[in-house]
């Protein structure tokens, strides 16, 4: 299976900094992307999950701090800011970056209906192999990770 | 001088957040807000009880998706808009939804002006 590429990973950040531009209309920021060699990735309190199959296997995450998923909920005028919305909130943002898979990378990219995460241990254990790529996603003062496992 | 008479909308989406959006955000004057469902299957039961004009539907949805909703509600009234609001951006997903009977597609995520044109235009004709 060869290597990601600078496409295929576009393509996954793209879905979700386009979530922040047009839900919040505040773009968000991508950090220096690396890859996590010791161990499974650190997760933040709420974490949207991809599973993909097909041409490549394994998962695609977003994953949030409450304190972010809040405050881009207040920004999208919601003012429920319940557990429920919290959960709901990071899997649009895994909806959309599944959404934007399936445009660019079409049908032989098969890609699950989002699960989500919430609270857990905060370490993602990823399937497969891969080592785990990691991109920062800052918004204002909050950054949330976008979590790359593909072979 | 004649009244529009008031059009019936029912949301369909498995995201509370988004059910709520559409419902504050939606600024077309003709249309009421009948009811909510989180999936195909409820969609169904929220339909025969309220009989919408115009439906939003959502694709990816636990228990029956919205592909298959969309064909079961034209089959009970071919005369029903619905607007397909799905973050799948994909021509090939846009053209089964048409196919089946939806018409029009908005894509997540969406300003409320889009949603408010989106709504507006399948709205024109009627």
């Amino acid at each position: 299976m060869s290597t990601l590429s600078e496409a295929e990973i576009r393509t996954f950040v793209d879905g979700a900094t386009q979530y922040f531009e047009v839900s919040a209309r505040q773009p968000a920021a991508v950090g220096s992307p690396y890859l996590v060699t010791d161990g499974p990735p650190t997760v933040h309190d709420y974490t949207g999950v991809i599973g993909i199959s097909g041409r490549r296997h394994g998962a695609v995450c977003f994953t949030a701090p409450r304190s972010m998923l809040m405050v881009l909920l207040m920004r999208m005028n919601e003012t429920d800011t319940s557990e429920t919305n919290m959960r709901d909130l990071v899997g649009e943002v895994a909806n959309t970056i599944s959404g934007n898979a399936r445009r660019d990378f079409g049908r032989d990219f098969v890609i699950s209906v989002p699960s989500v995460i919430a609270n857990e241990g905060g370490r993602f254990q990823p399937p497969g192999h891969a080592r785990p790529f990691v991109i920062p996603i800052n918004w204002r003062s909050h950054s949330a990770k976008l979590i790359v496992c593909l072979e | 001088m004649n009244a529009v008479a008031p059009l019936k909308l029912m949301i369909v989406d498995d995201s509370n957040i988004i059910r709520r959006r559409i419902e504050r955000s939606q600024q077309i004057e003709r249309l009421r807000v009948v009811g909510s469902a989180g999936n195909g299957r409820e969609a169904l039961e929220l339909f025969a009880r309220t009989d919408p004009d115009v439906v939003t539907m959502d694709l990816t949805m636990p228990e029956m998706d919205g592909i298959e909703c969309v064909e079961q509600i034209v089959a009970r009234k071919p005369e029903v808009r619905i607007l397909v609001v799905s973050a799948l951006a994909d021509k090939a997903t846009a053209v089964e939804a048409i196919a089946k009977g939806a018409n029009g597609f908005l894509c997540k995520p969406f300003t409320d002006r889009q949603l408010n044109d989106a709504l507006a235009e399948l709205l024109q004709d009627t």
